[in-house]
């Protein structure tokens, strides 16, 4: 509390959706009697009102750990998550995740399967359908409300999910690699979709991601983690306009310099393993 | 005119030859094929056995295999027997299969049970269930329960091991996803574990209704005094090598037809997934 006093305020006119403070968390060791493993520690940051803030790292840097605590799957071993300023102490309907695997049900239409997360609350049926359809309308893909996912691309299919996700109206989206198994092509189309998606809809993101310019393209601020045990080590503004459109922000001579500024930050040059 | 009519014919040749492989393909000359070789195989078992001097009593022909039939019909009240038979291989392939889906997704759903209990069901999976049939009668006596039981044992296996793997691989972020949700744990099991076990319990029961059969047949065969197992029994005392023979083609009818109905059932379910949409449903 006295280093907010001595650091110079942060302007922040918008109020903090996601809070991590001090947070650590810590698993048991393989063997009895081994030391636990730090999975991350020392986790501080914010995530503002409708802002989009990307997190890159190593492989390895605890990246689904910190997603799970926000989701409430995971609880930290020290310090706090806090959405809206209440902690997080379990699965609550307000975080929205999606994944590299789409995660659709199979066995369920794409209407369907997007209607999934609003079946957990009491809902009617035709509210709940409306509420879907609206969805599919917003993330474009009305017209395969009817197919089922294996007869749809797989960028479809991420799009579905992320109707899926933004059905059930979360304060904050976790998106963790939704991009990385898709090709080239597709990846930045459905960058642009999601994007603009995001944009209109103003709402709070905060992206788990491998591809260094896929942050610099698609967020506002980038949080630079470091491996074994995970911790944030760097944090860039991005500060470039056209947040809803990737593939204009990509083409941008600042944006080639996060990149470059990312690339020495995450000593991806002198790494000998993967 | 004259040009165009050219290019059709043109067209036209290697569209034929094509047409005969899509014919092929598309399902309709199999079955013709299949049915063929059906009339094939009867003609040679009617008139091969007398030629190369086979007694009746070791290989009857096809004839005598259907006045053999009208016999039974008549005389010994076949229809009461396919009945017991057809009867009793339901009632345990229902029951083996409640029973074997219940205790897999018991399993599946408590791992500290199933990791205690693991050694027993494999040691009482490779055990051959259907010597247990004197055993039950020993403890039953001749009525339909020691059959019953065998059907339900020999069913129950194959069912609650399909189950139990796929409550094993489940797809743990999917689980997640609905956690994070905040999906109860009923919601959860009936909305993302039972339907994503269904491949697998359907596997099980298409398994299981084959089986099923199977361990009726031996329960008859061991101790009873109805069901085509006992005309088996019966016929072997006889020598009445037709009557055994019939018995068999009986059962095996009813084999079919409860294998059949599970496929359809399953197809009917498993619409979803792609590969059931054409190559399941062509035989």
């Amino acid at each position: 509390m006295f280093l907010y006093e001595q650091d110079p305020p942060v302007p922040s006119a918008k109020s903090n959706v996601l809070r991590f403070l001090d947070v650590a968390r810590r698993f048991p060791g393989r063997t009895a009697g081994a030391p636990p493993f730090t999975a991350v520690r020392d986790l501080s940051f914010e995530v503002n009102e409708s802002e989009f803030v990307s997190i890159v790292g190593p492989s390895g840097c605890g990246k689904s750990t910190l997603l799970n605590m926000i989701a409430g799957l995971d609880r930290p071993s020290e310090g706090t998550v806090s959405l809206h300023g209440v902690e997080v102490v379990g699965p609550n309907s307000s975080v929205g995740f999606m994944l590299q695997k789409d995660l659709l049900l199979p066995w369920r239409t794409v209407l369907h399967n997007v209607e999934f997360g609003l079946e957990a609350r009491n809902m009617e049926a035709g509210a709940r359908r409306e509420r879907a359809l609206q969805e599919l309308k917003r993330c474009r893909i009305t017209e395969f409300a009817d197919r089922y996912p294996y007869q749809i691309s797989g960028g479809q299919r991420q799009r579905a999910a992320l109707a899926r996700t933004l059905a059930i109206d979360p304060d904050v989206v976790l998106l963790d690699e939704p991009f990385s198994a898709l090709d080239a092509q597709t990846k930045l189309i459905l960058q642009k979709s999601f994007a603009g998606t995001i944009a209109v809809a103003g709402l709070t993101t905060l992206l788990i991601t491998h591809d260094l310019s896929e942050a610099v393209a698609m967020s506002d601020r980038i949080l630079v983690m470091s491996d074994g045990p995970g911790r944030i080590v760097d944090e860039i503004e991005v500060g470039l306009p056209d947040r809803d459109n990737p593939i204009a922000r990509l083409a941008m001579p600042r944006a080639t310099e996060i990149v470059k500024h990312l690339f020495h930050a995450l000593h991806i040059d002198n790494r000998l393993d993967a | 005119m004259s040009n165009e009519a050219d290019t059709t014919t043109r067209t036209r040749l290697p569209l034929r030859v094509f047409s005969a492989r899509a014919v092929w393909q598309s399902g309709t000359s199999a079955p013709a094929a299949s049915l063929a070789l059906a009339v094939l195989v009867l003609l040679a078992w009617q008139y091969l056995p007398p030629m190369f001097g086979v007694p009746k009593y070791i290989i009857p022909r096809v004839s005598d295999l259907w006045n053999e039939m009208i016999r039974m019909w008549f005389q010994e009240n076949l229809l009461r027997h396919f009945i017991s038979t057809a009867s009793m291989s339901i009632l345990g392939f229902v029951l083996g299969g409640l029973l074997g889906a219940v205790a897999g997704y018991a399993l599946g759903l408590l791992p500290t049970w199933e990791k205690v209990l693991s050694p027993y069901i494999l040691a009482l999976q490779i055990a051959p269930k259907v010597a247990f049939a004197p055993l039950f009668i020993l403890w039953f006596g001749y009525n339909a329960w020691p059959k019953l039981i065998v059907t339900v044992l020999v069913v129950f296996f194959p069912i609650l091991v399909n189950v139990l793997q796929a409550m094993r691989i489940m797809d743990r972020d999917l689980i997640n996803l609905a956690r994070a949700y905040n999906m109860s744990k009923t919601k959860i099991f009936l909305k993302v574990m039972l339907p994503y076990s269904m491949p697998n319990l359907l596997a099980g029961l298409r398994i299981g209704a084959t089986l099923a059969v199977i361990g009726i047949t031996v329960g008859e065969l061991v101790g009873g005094e109805i069901g085509l197992g006992y005309l088996i029994s019966f016929g072997q005392g006889q020598a009445n090598t037709s009557m055994v023979f019939d018995a068999i083609g009986l059962l095996t009818v009813i084999g079919v037809i409860m294998y059949w109905a599970v496929t359809s059932v399953e197809n009917r379910i498993l619409h979803y997934l792609p590969r059931a949409v054409g190559a399941q449903r062509s035989p």
